[in-house]
């Protein structure tokens, strides 16, 4: 290896057949991760017989498309799914609205204990779920918000952390020389919020919205503590629920799976660029 | 004149108090958020962890006796330990696979955002959906894992049925969404400056040692970033061993996030529970802090 290192031909072949080897990983790595999805969706056509076969196929034998449908209506899936629509929109909205305020203040007002504000925001971050999950449900119990979409929207519209640090990032990043000009020309701090620092920092709020999206849309914990009659439940709970009634109906468990994971995939696919700025960001995200 | 100046420093101050007052109406939210989500929850679970709760009847003062519980209590320390286990296996192998993945996506390889969209994707689609399907996934005998295993002549265990193979198995599904990981990497080997890794070729320095002597200690950083907020999330996770094993067999992934839900929402135990859910503090805390000390031998930092 060292030898040829210093004959400059064989540096270029050398780096030639490196990059086909790192090609020939990526692929079969790529075929790897991919195969739990297309495992998912064969299964999701399989008949019953064909699920409890041993050894088992990797594509169906007979193509049962009935499991969509069967699966769908074995539980008032339609209704979950209009929950899961509703409590979802709702956060997302909450988490916008309250951490773009939140941002704007910590991005451009100055106050007094701004920066000690900004540090315990920083600081409730690494605060454990399991810690405040008791007392918050005795909270909402108290309130009589249980089998509510209260305990479900509500924390989102009082700001997380995560959202607000983010966006502060990416107001912080806007010269305030914009402001300035724009405060000289009489316009509002809102006006100037909303026609200025907004719409440049829209990979920001998209980021946001996904984020927001994703772990609402994902939430199981939430509901399963807060949600007790069923016409509440969302897809997730709904989803638990069939898995825990039906061990042995793989397929159409498959089936409503691939149906309650197609909004996120539809949404990851239409807003790629921004997950991935804002993961890069922030170094976290989708959790 | 003379009177103008006053006016100015009136008004001056004025704009100043009203600036701070929209400051503070502004972040009224999050200050609502932080008092009644956080703050205040925070100081009840010390209270409650003092007393024997069940919701239906009132709480009863009983000092440290819940603490005492939990010291006795062999499930806390199995929990504590397959917590640390799968935390240990899921970061590494997950930091491991990750880190591959984004040194060849650093090769300047064609196709770069499809590689990146297969292995980020798993990470997104996280939840019940996913749960189930590697329910399927490491089914003993109708799996996937146990039939590609067959493929090549081994025979694969009972995973979530085994209480040796239970971890790994989760271990496993977790490295597969952990793509997140990725797209961090991925950004900071494309922040370091060419020319750095020109200067060590010239040197004579193979691809192993500009791995070892450029690369790493340069990414170090972001390396250790992803480290601790991994732990910080896998020492957390439950939510999925809830959905796939329940603890179980026999507890042998009985998490202690998981051990902390079940008291409280099952057994309404909500005094030990409370009690239970400071463990799972301490350890982030521990956890946390070993990374920070042991990181002064490993993190490089360009200018420091």
């Amino acid at each position: 290896m060292r030898v040829h290192d210093r004959i400059p031909a064989t540096v270029a072949q050398i780096e030639q057949r490196q990059r086909t080897a790192s090609y020939l990983l990526l692929v079969i790595g790529s075929i790897v991760f991919l195969l739990p999805f297309l495992w998912m969706i064969t299964t999701s056509l399989k008949t019953r017989q064909n699920v409890q076969q041993f050894p088992p196929d990797l594509f169906p034998t007979e193509f049962a498309w009935n499991n969509y449908p069967d699966g769908w209506t074995a539980l008032p899936f339609s209704q979950f799914f209009v929950n899961s629509v509703i409590v979802t929109a709702l956060a997302m909205l909450g988490s916008l609205v309250s951490s773009v305020m939140c941002a704007y203040a910590f991005a451009r007002l100055s106050a007094r204990h701004k920066n000690k504000l900004f540090a315990l925001l920083l600081a409730t971050m690494m605060i454990p779920a399991e810690v405040t999950l008791v007392p918050q449900f005795i909270l909402f119990a108290q309130l009589k918000m249980l089998n509510t979409y209260w305990p479900l929207v509500l924390p989102s519209w009082l700001g997380a952390p995560f959202y607000i640090f983010l966006l502060r990032q990416f107001f912080m990043a806007i010269p305030r020389d914009y402001d300035e000009a724009a405060l000289i020309d009489g316009a509002s701090r809102l006006r100037i919020l909303w026609s200025i620092i907004l719409p440049l920092s829209r990979p920001g709020l998209a980021a946001v919205a996904i984020f927001s999206f994703v772990a609402n849309w994902n939430n199981f914990l939430g509901p399963l503590i807060y949600l007790r009659s069923m016409d509440r439940y969302t897809m997730a709970l709904g989803l638990q629920l069939f898995a825990g009634e039906n061990v042995t109906y793989y397929n159409q468990m498959m089936a409503v799976s691939v149906i309650a994971l197609a909004p996120i995939v539809a949404v990851f696919f239409l807003a790629q660029r921004h997950f991935i700025e804002g993961v890069s960001l922030s170094g976290m995200g989708g959790r | 004149m003379t009177a103008a100046i006053p006016t100015l420093a009136r008004t001056r101050h004025s704009a100043r108090t009203r600036e701070a007052l929209a400051f503070y109406l502004l972040i009224t939210p999050w200050l609502l958020g932080l008092l009644v989500l956080s703050l205040g929850p925070i100081l009840a679970s010390v209270g409650i962890s003092l007393t024997d709760w069940s919701l239906l009847e009132s709480p009863r003062w009983i000092g440290f006796a819940n603490y005492e519980r939990m010291w006795a209590d062999p499930v806390m320390w199995l929990s504590l330990r397959n917590t640390i286990v799968f935390s240990l296996g899921s970061v590494g192998f997950g930091l491991a696979t990750n880190f591959l993945i984004a040194l060849l996506l650093n090769q300047r390889v064609r196709g770069l955002g499809v590689f990146r969209t297969i292995f980020y994707l798993p990470s997104v689609v996280s939840g019940v959906s996913t749960a189930i399907l590697w329910i399927t996934i490491l089914d003993p005998n109708y799996g996937l894992v146990n039939y590609l295993l067959g493929l090549i002549g081994i025979q694969g265990p009972g995973w979530l049925t085994s209480e040796t193979w239970v971890i790994p198995g989760l271990v496993l599904m977790s490295v597969w969404g952990s793509g997140n990981t990725l797209v961090i990497f991925l950004a900071g080997l494309q922040g370091i400056p060419g020319s750095l890794v020109d200067a060590a070729r010239i040197d004579g320095a193979g691809a192993l040692r500009r791995l070892w002597h450029v690369t790493i200690p340069m990414v170090s950083p972001i390396v250790f970033f992803t480290m601790v907020t991994g732990f910080i999330g896998s020492l957390q996770a439950y939510t999925l061993v809830l959905l796939m094993t329940k603890g179980g067999p026999a507890n042998a992934s009985m998490m202690i996030g998981l051990y902390v839900y079940q008291n409280a929402f099952q057994y309404f135990d909500l005094g030990y529970a409370s009690a239970l859910s400071w463990v799972v503090f301490l350890l982030i805390m521990a956890v946390t802090a070993i990374q920070f000390l042991v990181a002064r031998r490993w993190v490089h930092y360009e200018g420091a």
